[in-house]
C-alpha cells in the first residue's frame, strides 16, 4: 500500500507538471499574439513596454480602445485596453491600486478626481501650454483640484433646451413663455406633457440645476481662492427657499409641468415620440434625436421672467495618470503628448460622436454638426462646472430627495432647511 | 485513476495560485497554499485517513467561503477602513506629497531626451535637456545639472537632442523597460528637482507640503500651515480640526459599533425599518409560498390537460434576469406613463406612498417568486407516495382533510430548510428594494430613511451615500444584520426539528 501511494503521488505531481506547463503556454501564446499583432511583428521587447489602459465600456471605450492602440504601433510597445462597466470602474480602479494592480491609465469623469485624489490614486500632470491653450478653459478648471490639474479633459458636456420646431418654432426666452407655449399645445392636445424635465421619484440634482440657478439660487460659493468653498453651503440660503418656492409652483401641486413620474428612464422618448415639444437633456441625446426623424432646434435652458439665468452643470471626461501604476512616464506621454494631439482627439470625436473639449477640433467641426458646436456654446457661456468634492454623492442625495418632495408638493422652506442641514452635515465632515 | 486526475488538477490549481503569491513575495500565504496542498495529498493517498477525505473538501470550502469573510468583516468593522483611508500612513505622506508637487514658479519646460551612461539597460540614468527658449543645453544626473556644449550635441528642429557624446540615447522601449529606475530619478536644483513629464519633456516642480517625521506633522512651505498627525482617527489635522483629505486605516476600536448604537436617524427609523423588514421577508415567502402550493396542487391534478406548458409557462418569469425585471416592472408602476395605471384607469402614485409602493414591491416579487417555490413544491408532491394520500381516502377522508393532515406535513418537513433560507435571502434582498422603489418614499425631514427600505438598503445608503464608501461602518452594521439573521434560522431550525419529530 505504502509503494502504491507513492506511485500515484508521483504520478499525480507529472500530471500536474504538464497541465500547469500547458496552462503557462496557452497564455504565453495569447500573449505573443497580442503583442505581434499589436507593434507590427516586434514583440522582442513588447512585454517590458506594456501600456495598461481602463476606460468604460460603450462606444465611447470602444473608440477609445482603437486610438489608444495607435500609441502602441507608433511607439512599438504593447498597449492594453480593459473595458469595465461604468457603474465599476470607479470603485474597481481604487481598490486596485490599493491592491497593486493598478492600470497606468484610467478615463473617467472629472467628478471622480476629488475621491481618488483622497484615495492616493492619481497624480497631477504638467498639461502643456499649447494643449492648455487649445482647451475649453472650463474643461482643464474642471481638470482642476486643489490647484493642480489632474486630467486632460476630451469631453465638455451641459444640459441644453431640445425643441421641436413642427410644434415650437421659436425659442423660448423664459420659462414663463415655455410653459404657456407647452400648456396651449397641451390643451389643443397636439402634445401630453408640456416639458420632457426629469424629476424621478428621488429627484435628479442635475437635471433640476438650471431652474434652480435660474430662481436665484446656488450650490457652493466662491472662495478667496476663485476654488469652491464648502463652508458656503448656498441651499442654507433664503435665496434657495425662493427658488424651490418657483420649482414648487411648477410641480405637481401647481402647474403640473415638473413631475416624478417623468425620469432620466422616459424623458427622451416623450420628446422623440412628439409626446412632448421641448425636452430638457444633454449633447448625448442628439445622435438618439437625429434617429427619431423630427425637426428640432436647440438653445440655453431659459430662466425665469426678471430673474438670474439659468445656469447648467458642465460635466466633463478626462484622462488620469494612476499613482500606483507600474509604467508611469509612458502613462504621462500618453496623457499629456497623445491622446491631447488634435488628430488623435478628431479621430476619437468622430468615432464616439461626443462633445469635444478641445476648441481646435470644435472649430472643425462647427460646419458639419453645428448642433455639438451650439452645446458647447451654450456650456461655456452659461455653464458652471460641476463640483468635484469626494462628499457629492451625498449633497446630491439630500438634495434630489429634497426636490421630489418639493415638486410633490411639500413645503418648501422646511424641506430644504432640512437638505441644507444634511448637506452642512457631509460637507464639513 | 479519477483520483490521480484530480489531484493532478489540484496540483496544477496549486502551482497557478502560487505564481502570483511568489510574485508578490506573500510567504504566509505560500505556505498556507503548500500546507493545504500537502494534506490534501496525506489525506487522499494514504490508507489511514478514510473519515478525513469525506470531511477535508466541505471543511476546506467552509473555511474559505464562510469563515473567512466573516473574519475579515468583523475585522473591517474595527477599523476605519473607508475612502480616504485605506492605506498606509506611508502611503497617504506619499500621496500628499505627490499631489502637492507644484511647478517651481517661473521656472523652464525643458525638452527632454532620456539617456543612460553606458548601457541602456543598467547605466545610470540621465536626463538630456533643452531650455527651448534660450536653446541651452543640459546634462541632468542624480548630481545635478551640467551644461552641454552645443558640438557634442545632435538635435531636431525642435530642439530634442538625438545623441549626445558619452551618453546613450534610450527610444522608447528601453525607457520603458527602466521605468522604476525612472519614477525614482529627478536632478536636484536648487528650488527642487526636475522630473520627466512623460519621454520629451521634463518640469521643475517641488512639493509644496512637506512631511516631517520629528514633529510627525506635514507643513506647507507656502502658507506654512501645520497638519499634525492624529494616529487615532488617521488623519493629519490642523489646530482647526480640518484634515488633509489623504489619510490612512487605523484601529478604531468600537467606534463603528457606537456609532450604529448612538447615531440619530439610525435610532429614530431602526424600529420602523427592522419591523417593515421582517414584515417583507415574512409576507414575501409566505404569498410566494401559498400561490406556488395552489399552482402546483391544481397542476398536480391528473384531470389537467397540457400540464407542461402550464409548467412552462409558470417557470418562464423565474428564467429571466430579476434585474432586468425589477427595472421593467418599476417602469409598468409610472403614474403617468405606467402600464398598470393605464390597465386599472386609475392614477396612483404607486411609489409617492409608503403604503402602495410596500405593495407594489410585494406584488413584484410574488411575480418573481412563486414559480420557484411552484417548480420545488411540485418536486416534493411527487414524492410523497400516492398510496398515503389514497389509503386516506379508503378510510373515507375528504380530500381537504387528507391535503391537511398528511400531505401538507410532509411537504413542510422537506420545504421547510427552503423557506428558512428563502426568509433570509429576502431579509436581505438588495435588488428587490433598491431597484424598484429605491428605499423610497422618503419623507422630507429625514432624507436618509425611506419608507419601504430595508436594513440592508438603509445601511448601504448610510455606508456608501454620503461621503464616498465606508467599508468600516457598513461591516460593523452587517455584524448587527448577521446576528438578526443567524438568530432567525437558530430558531427556524430547531422547529424544523420539531416538524420531523411529530412525524
Amino acid at each position: 500500500m505504502r509503494t502504491r501511494g507513492w506511485k500515484m503521488a508521483i504520478t499525480a505531481v507529472a500530471l500536474a507538471t504538464t497541465a500547469a506547463a500547458c496552462g503557462g503556454g496557452d497564455s504565453g501564446g495569447v500573449s505573443n499574439g497580442d503583442a505581434s499583432s499589436e507593434s507590427g511583428g516586434s514583440a522582442s521587447n513588447a512585454s517590458a513596454g506594456d501600456l495598461l489602459i481602463w476606460t468604460g465600456t460603450g462606444p465611447q471605450g470602444e473608440a477609445i480602445q482603437q486610438i489608444a492602440e495607435g500609441f502602441g504601433e507608433e511607439n512599438g510597445v504593447n498597449v492594453e485596453v480593459e473595458l469595465i462597466p461604468g457603474t465599476d470602474l470607479q470603485a474597481n480602479f481604487i481598490t486596485a491600486s490599493q491592491g497593486n494592480n493598478a492600470p497606468d491609465v484610467v478615463f473617467g469623469a472629472h467628478d471622480w478626481i476629488g475621491n481618488l485624489v483622497q484615495n492616493g490614486s492619481i497624480d497631477p500632470i504638467q498639461l502643456p501650454a499649447t494643449v492648455k491653450d487649445d482647451l475649453q478653459p472650463k474643461a482643464v478648471e474642471a481638470m482642476t483640484y486643489n490647484g493642480q490639474v489632474y486630467g486632460m479633459p476630451f469631453t465638455f458636456n451641459n444640459l441644453v433646451l431640445y425643441r421641436n420646431t413642427a410644434l415650437a418654432p421659436d425659442a423660448p426666452a423664459t420659462v414663463e413663455d415655455m410653459v404657456a407655449a407647452g400648456k396651449a399645445l397641451q390643451a389643443d392636445g397636439k402634445v401630453a406633457e408640456v416639458v420632457a424635465w426629469p424629476v424621478g421619484q428621488t429627484g435628479n440634482p442635475y437635471f433640476i440645476q438650471p431652474l434652480y440657478t435660474a430662481g436665484g439660487g446656488y450650490l457652493f460659493g466662491t472662495g478667496t481662492d476663485g476654488g469652491l468653498d464648502k463652508a458656503d453651503v448656498g441651499v442654507a440660503k433664503p435665496e434657495a427657499v425662493a427658488s424651490y418656492q418657483k420649482i414648487g409652483a411648477l410641480g405637481e401641486k401647481g402647474e403640473n409641468v415638473l413631475k416624478r413620474s417623468i425620469s432620466t428612464d422616459n424623458h427622451t422618448a416623450l420628446f422623440t415620440e412628439g409626446k412632448s415639444a421641448y425636452m430638457v437633456s444633454g449633447p448625448w441625446d442628439l445622435p438618439t434625436v437625429d434617429k427619431a426623424g423630427i425637426e428640432y432646434q436647440i438653445s440655453a435652458i431659459p430662466g425665469f421672467a426678471g430673474g438670474a439665468p439659468a445656469t447648467p452643470f458642465i460635466t466633463v471626461d478626462g484622462t488620469y495618470v494612476a499613482s500606483k501604476g507600474k509604467n508611469k512616464t509612458l502613462a504621462q506621454e500618453f496623457v499629456t503628448n497623445y491622446w491631447s494631439r488634435s488628430d488623435i482627439q478628431t479621430s476619437y470625436q468622430e468615432k464616439a460622436q461626443v462633445v469635444p473639449a478641445s476648441q481646435g477640433v470644435l472649430e472643425a467641426i462647427r460646419g458639419s454638426q453645428p448642433r455639438v458646436a451650439q452645446s458647447v456654446d451654450i456650456g461655456a457661456a452659461n455653464g458652471q462646472i460641476m463640483p468635484s468634492f469626494p462628499f457629492m454623492a451625498g449633497v446630491f442625495d439630500s438634495l434630489g430627495k429634497a426636490e421630489a418632495a418639493v415638486v410633490s408638493g411639500a413645503d418648501p422652506a422646511a424641506t430644504i432647511a432640512g437638505a441644507a442641514t444634511a448637506i452642512q452635515d457631509v460637507a464639513g465632515g | 485513476m479519477l483520483k490521480i486526475g484530480a489531484l493532478a488538477v489540484f496540483a496544477a490549481l496549486a502551482v497557478w495560485g502560487a505564481l502570483p503569491l511568489i510574485r508578490t513575495q506573500d510567504w504566509i500565504g505560500l505556505a498556507i497554499l503548500v500546507a493545504v496542498t500537502v494534506l490534501a495529498f496525506y489525506v487522499y493517498l494514504s490508507p489511514r485517513t478514510i473519515p478525513l477525505k469525506y470531511l477535508l473538501p466541505g471543511t476546506l470550502f467552509l473555511i474559505v467561503f464562510q469563515i473567512l469573510p466573516v473574519i475579515y468583516t468583523v475585522n473591517t468593522a474595527f477599523t476605519n477602513f473607508s475612502d480616504g483611508h485605506r492605506g498606509s500612513k506611508e502611503e497617504a505622506v506619499t500621496a500628499i506629497e505627490s499631489a502637492s508637487v507644484q511647478q517651481v514658479p517661473d521656472s523652464t519646460i525643458y525638452t527632454l531626451t532620456i539617456a543612460t551612461q553606458g548601457d541602456p539597460a543598467t547605466g545610470d540614468i540621465v536626463f538630456l535637456l533643452t531650455d527651448p527658449s534660450s536653446n541651452e543645453m543640459y546634462a541632468g544626473t542624480a548630481d545635478g545639472l551640467r551644461g552641454l556644449s552645443a558640438d557634442d550635441v545632435d538635435r531636431t528642429a525642435t530642439g530634442k537632442i538625438t545623441a549626445a557624446g558619452g551618453y546613450t540615447v534610450l527610444n522608447i522601449q528601453q525607457a520603458s523597460a527602466r521605468q522604476d529606475d525612472l519614477n525614482a530619478f529627478s536632478v536636484p536644483t536648487s528650488q527642487g528637482a526636475i522630473k520627466a513629464q512623460g519621454l520629451s519633456q521634463a518640469f521643475e516642480g517641488a512639493p509644496q507640503q512637506n512631511y516631517d517625521a520629528n514633529c510627525d506633522c506635514v507643513t506647507d512651505t507656502v502658507t506654512g500651515a501645520v497638519w499634525t498627525a492624529d494616529d487615532k482617527n488617521g488623519a493629519f489635522v490642523n489646530d482647526r480640526g480640518e484634515a488633509l483629505a489623504q489619510g490612512w486605516k487605523v484601529n478604531v476600536g468600537f467606534t463603528n459599533f457606537t456609532r450604529v448604537l448612538t447615531n440619530d436617524t439610525i435610532r429614530d427609523s431602526f424600529a420602523r425599518i427592522v419591523i417593515w423588514n421582517f414584515a417583507f421577508a415574512i409576507i414575501v415567502v409566505a404569498i410566494n409560498f401559498a400561490l406556488g402550493l395552489l399552482v402546483a396542487l391544481a397542476l398536480n391534478n391528473p384531470l389537467v390537460k397540457g400540464k407542461k406548458i402550464y409548467r412552462s409557462l409558470i417557470i418562464l418569469p423565474y428564467a429571466m434576469p430579476a434585474v432586468a425585471m425589477y427595472l421593467v416592472w418599476r417602469e409598468m408602476f409610472n403614474t403617468d406613463f405606467g402600464l398598470i395605471n393605464r390597465l386599472l384607469g386609475t392614477h396612483i402614485n404607486w411609489f409617492g406612498g409608503t403604503a402602495t409602493s410596500m405593495v407594489a414591491i410585494l406584488l413584484v416579487q410574488l411575480w418573481l417568486g412563486y414559480n420557484y417555490m411552484f417548480l420545488v413544491i411540485t418536486g416534493a408532491l411527487q414524492s410523497i407516495p400516492a398510496d398515503l394520500t389514497e389509503a386516506a381516502g379508503v378510510d373515507g377522508a375528504k380530500p381537504f382533510y387528507a391535503f391537511r393532515t398528511i400531505t401538507f406535513p410532509l411537504l413542510l418537513v422537506s420545504l421547510a430548510p427552503l423557506l428558512i433560507s428563502s426568509f433570509a435571502f429576502n431579509f436581505n434582498n438588495f435588488a428587490a428594494i433598491f431597484l424598484v422603489s429605491r428605499g423610497g418614499p422618503f419623507s422630507p425631514d429625514n432624507p436618509s430613511a425611506g419608507g419601504t427600505d430595508l436594513l440592508i438598503t438603509y445601511t448601504y445608503r448610510l455606508a456608501f451615500g454620503g461621503g464616498g464608501a465606508d467599508y468600516g461602518f457598513a461591516a460593523a452594521i452587517s455584524v448587527f444584520i448577521f446576528l438578526i439573521v443567524a438568530v432567525v434560522s437558530i430558531v427556524g431550525f430547531t422547529r424544523t426539528r420539531a416538524l420531523e419529530e411529530v412525524n
